[in-house]
């Protein structure tokens, strides 16, 4: 048989099948392999985040229209480890427009990189939430105010008022979110 | 596509000569399986290496929620385990390659020792052999005690204890070992940087040796 009747009757030569095939085999071991051990490594990023209970505060009745500084503790599941995470919010509790009474709790942590705001605590900013880090600023209302590196309002924590006018909040949610 | 990226590279740099050096030699007719059959006894040596390419992967991959401390490790593996996407496939590569690798390795040493390959020139290569044995079970040994449940407390007890039993030398071994008065804390945290720091490293060293040696003076002859 010439080199040229073999061409025509069969495409794949010898060495390409084998090629094929061996190629073929060893990705499949190398993918078997390595596709359980990064979808273990990403799982943090495709982890649903848990439902989160409610914790109580006090009683609403002692939050006024002024910013008021709450200390609580919030028990997180992070890994295997379960603790309570300290966690602060300024509460302030008034009436809007429409006369009815609205609860706002603040979270302190600054929108711009992340470090904590005080309220009402800088001499030349009174009665504004202050971030000592980069000069940030926000209103009572935990607005940002423009001309200051925030970018966008203080988060909000999610909240709840039982009939007995106990104050339960849950996690810190930016505000589009509410 | 993937031919013209490798061909842009070989152009510029030549690493033609580079891999072919590694991976272009020919496979003698008596180690070849597909020449007689009982030739599947040369593959020994390769799965074993194959297993601990995978007992490096996994082990790399475990330390990413593993944590030496005798207040969480256990927790940290029940977790990885049962609540990472894969986690009882990755640690289970990492359980049951643990215990193949040892069996592969012996086979292995049965062929060397059977064909008579330890013989000159290649003496030290069973020299090495010997090394890359005992750090295996080395990493066996201090692998073991990692998931700090009852049976890897005992084993590791057990271990520590046959080693105080060695004549003159045993306490100090045993002390060496636990890294304090008590089989605790810091026997976790040494037998953690042994396992994935210390034999680790010296397992690479001895298997470049290994390859290096084989390349050097090629395969045994037939028998
Ligand atoms: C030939 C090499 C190796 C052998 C024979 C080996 C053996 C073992 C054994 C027997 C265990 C206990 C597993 C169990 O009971 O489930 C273990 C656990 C562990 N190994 Fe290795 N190992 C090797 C290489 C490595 C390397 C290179 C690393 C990391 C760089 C590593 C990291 C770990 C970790 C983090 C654990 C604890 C997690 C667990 O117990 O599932 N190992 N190893
Ligand atoms: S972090 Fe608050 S202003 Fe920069």
């Amino acid at each position: 048989m010439s080199e040229n009747d073999q061409q025509k009757t069969n495409d794949v030569s010898r060495r390409q099948f084998l090629n094929y095939t061996l190629m073929g085999v060893g990705g499949f071991l190398v993918a078997g392999t390595i596709t359980p051990m990064l979808r273990f490594a990403i799982d943090p990023v495709l982890k649903v985040d848990e439902e989160t209970d409610m914790v109580a505060i006090g009683d609403i009745s002692k939050y006024g229209p002024e910013p008021t500084r709450e200390d609580f503790q919030f028990p997180v599941k992070d890994g295997w480890a379960e603790y309570e995470l300290p966690q602060t919010a300024w509460i302030s509790v008034f009436e809007n427009d429409k006369g009815e009474r609205e609860v706002l709790a603040l979270s302190p942590i600054c929108k711009h990189l992340g470090c904590t705001v005080q309220w009402d605590t800088h001499e030349d900013y009174p009665e504004h939430f202050y971030c000592p880090c980069h000069d940030g600023l926000y209103t009572k209302d935990g607005i940002n105010v423009p001309g200051t590196p925030p970018t966008a309002p203080l988060d909000v924590y999610q909240y709840k008022v039982d009939d007995k006018g106990t104050l339960y909040l849950g996690k810190a949610v930016p505000r589009e979110e509410l | 596509m993937l031919q013209k990226l490798y061909d842009w590279v070989d152009e510029r740099l030549d690493i033609t000569p580079m891999w072919r050096d590694i991976a272009d030699h020919e496979v003698p007719e008596h180690v070849n399986p597909a020449h007689h059959f009982s030739a599947f006894v040369y593959c020994f040596g390769g799965l074993t290496f194959f297993i601990v390419v995978i007992q490096f992967l996994s082990g790399m991959f475990l330390t990413m929620y593993y944590v030496p401390d005798i207040v969480n490790a256990h927790a940290s593996v029940m977790y990885l385990q049962n609540e990472v996407a894969f986690g009882a496939i990755v640690r289970g590569m990492h359980h049951w390659g643990a215990s193949v690798v040892i069996v592969l390795m012996f086979l292995h040493t049965l062929r060397v020792f059977f064909t008579g390959a330890y013989k000159k020139p290649r003496e030290l290569n069973w020299v090495v052999g010997v090394l890359l044995f005992l750090v295996i079970l080395g990493l066996g040994f201090t692998g073991y005690l990692l998931p700090w449940d009852m049976k890897a407390y005992f084993a590791t007890s057990v271990g520590v204890e046959i080693a105080a039993s060695i004549p003159v030398i045993g306490g100090l071994a045993e002390d060496l070992l636990t890294g304090g008065t008590i089989l605790g804390a810091e026997t976790l945290t040494r037998f953690f940087a042994i396992h994935v720091f210390f034999l680790p490293a010296a397992l690479m060293a001895l298997l470049a040796a290994h390859f290096i040696m084989i390349r050097r003076q090629g395969i045994s002859g037939p028998l």
